[in-house]
């Protein structure tokens, strides 16, 4: 590895945590003014021109906030928990192709922190660890009833992760490969065709994803943690703060990566039109396509009204676990059709 | 077909996305109130200046909350702020006290008290929630003078001049 090389790849990493981080707060102001629009007003407009810094007014309040730790709570665990959602979040995306190769200064540089050949694995691997966070929280919290909430979104995820590792079981079975750059590259090897192609093959695949991946974010239908009167997810009981505006800086990040990655596994990745000639657009295209699927999650939040438990968990084993089984299926046949 | 009624409200927030946005810029744009609407209290004058208010106490008497406090003092043709003998030389209320429910309103013999239309009744300590005789009056109106008035002998005996019937 030479001294380029790492600098590279500080620069790259650097990049996609300050893009996560500044991306947490923008799209808090962005689902703000979404949502205000389709409730047909005007949203955060107070704090700098059209509210531009409505989150960084929101972040110095949650700072100076008090914050509390219960007497009989396990501190380190308790302190830890946040820390540990938030970082498998800021993780999850160093995976995912954003652009071709480009020429800088003389040198090849991928758009990719790391093209690694399971990538597939360690989105699935990195984003279970994120419930043990939540599940910290519940129990570190020394209430019973935050333990229970934890370990109810602890159930709550491992039921919708399953749904979720099978439609990414069919785009591995299509791609012939767990590497995202492959998958990417998959879609675009017969252009808009091939693209087309793999979606006419892939549209339950694609859902099954989004509704897992709204599951998994603690979104809307399926946001029984925000029920805080009701259910509590572990960590609304005590957490006060910034300790719990972390949790939500998680599940923000996470709403960003779920979408980054449903834009790379089914809507083409960084490709789009005049991509070989200008691979600059190769940014641009992924971050169009992120806002698209991100304004999907906050237009679902908008309409649809929230799952009781019992049928949340109904319809993760009962619907998705099946449908999710015969997308795999389905994504075998084509494969062998196409002769793979 | 509960698919198709998803995918019905989506279309119904989508479209909702492109109407006018009805929030009003508050500290901008105001919303007018309703023609009955209690907000805090406004001591009226006469057309010439003089007070209304006589200092009779009958808002304090009537207030189920006790939130007013009047004190009254003597008019004499040479310092006269109301016709009639009395004025109110001290007229205070309380505004965390106060519950607008308009009994002081109803109790004034001279329509001295009327709920306005203010609803802006902020304050950061609880002390300036209390409301001096100065900041509920009324401004003086253009015929008439600022109180206390000099006035000549004999013009103003009774405490309340004649008067029409309300009319709201």
């Amino acid at each position: 590895m030479t001294a380029a090389l790492l600098i590279e790849y500080i620069i790259k990493s650097v990049l996609i945590l300050l893009v996560m981080t500044a991306g947490f707060a923008y799209v808090t102001y962005y689902e703000r003014k979404a949502l205000a629009r389709m409730q047909t007003r005007i949203g955060p407009n107070r704090a700098g021109p059209w509210g531009l810094f409505q989150p960084v007014a929101d972040g110095i309040k949650l700072i100076f906030k008090e914050e509390f730790i219960p007497a009989k709570a396990d501190k380190l665990l308790f302190l830890l928990a946040p820390v540990i959602t938030v970082i498998p979040a800021l993780i999850i995306t160093a995976v995912v192709p954003w652009g071709p190769t480009i020429e800088v200064l003389g040198r090849q540089i991928n758009l990719y922190l790391a093209n690694v050949n399971v990538a597939i694995l360690y989105l699935g691997a990195v984003a279970s660890i994120a419930v043990y966070g939540i599940v910290l929280a519940g129990w570190s919290s020394n209430n019973k009833y935050a333990m229970m909430g934890g370990l109810r979104s602890t159930a709550q995820m491992i039921s919708y992760e399953l749904a979720l590792g099978l439609s990414f079981v069919s785009v591995t079975l299509l791609a012939g490969s767990m590497s995202l750059v492959d998958i990417v590259n998959a879609q675009g090897t017969n252009g808009i065709l091939g693209w087309i192609v793999w979606n006419l093959s892939q549209p339950l695949g694609f859902v099954l994803f989004m509704i897992a991946g709204l599951a998994e974010t603690n979104r809307a239908p399926f946001d029984l943690p925000e029920a805080e009167h009701e259910l509590t997810a572990g960590y609304h009981t005590e957490y006060s703060g910034m300790k719990f505006a972390m949790f939500y800086m998680a599940e923000y990040i996470k709403i960003i990566a779920i979408s980054m990655i449903a834009a790379t596994l089914f809507l083409g990745g960084y490709l789009g039109p005049f991509i070989n000639q200008l691979p600059w657009l190769g940014p641009i295209y992924l971050f169009i396509k992120t806002l698209i699927v991100i304004f999907v999650f906050i237009w679902i939040r908008a309409t649809w009204p929230r799952f009781r438990y019992d049928r949340l968990m109904a319809f993760g084993w009962k619907v998705l676990l099946p449908l999710g089984f015969l997308n795999v299926f389905i994504a075998a046949v084509v494969t062998v059709l196409r002769g793979g | 077909m509960f698919i198709v009624e998803l995918a019905r409200g989506l279309w119904v927030i989508l479209r909702s996305m492109f109407e006018k946005p009805v929030t009003y810029q508050y500290p901008e744009v105001k919303r007018p109130v309703h023609a009955r609407f209690k907000g805090r209290h406004n001591l009226h004058r006469y057309e010439n200046g003089l007070e209304k208010c006589i200092g009779c106490a009958l808002c304090a008497a009537a207030c189920p909350s006790d939130a007013i406090f009047v004190e009254s003092a003597e008019n004499t043709d040479e310092v006269r702020y109301s016709p009639g003998e009395r004025y109110a030389s001290t007229y205070e209320i309380n505004m965390l006290r106060c519950i607008f429910c308009g009994y002081c309103e109803d109790a004034c013999p001279t329509e001295a008290i009327v709920l306005g239309d203010n609803y802006e009744l902020s304050f950061y300590d609880r002390r300036s929630a209390i409301y001096t005789k100065e900041m509920l009056i009324m401004p003086v109106p253009e015929a008439g003078k600022p109180t206390p008035q000099k006035v000549e002998p004999g013009k103003f005996t009774r405490s309340i001049p004649v008067m029409e019937n309300p009319k709201d």
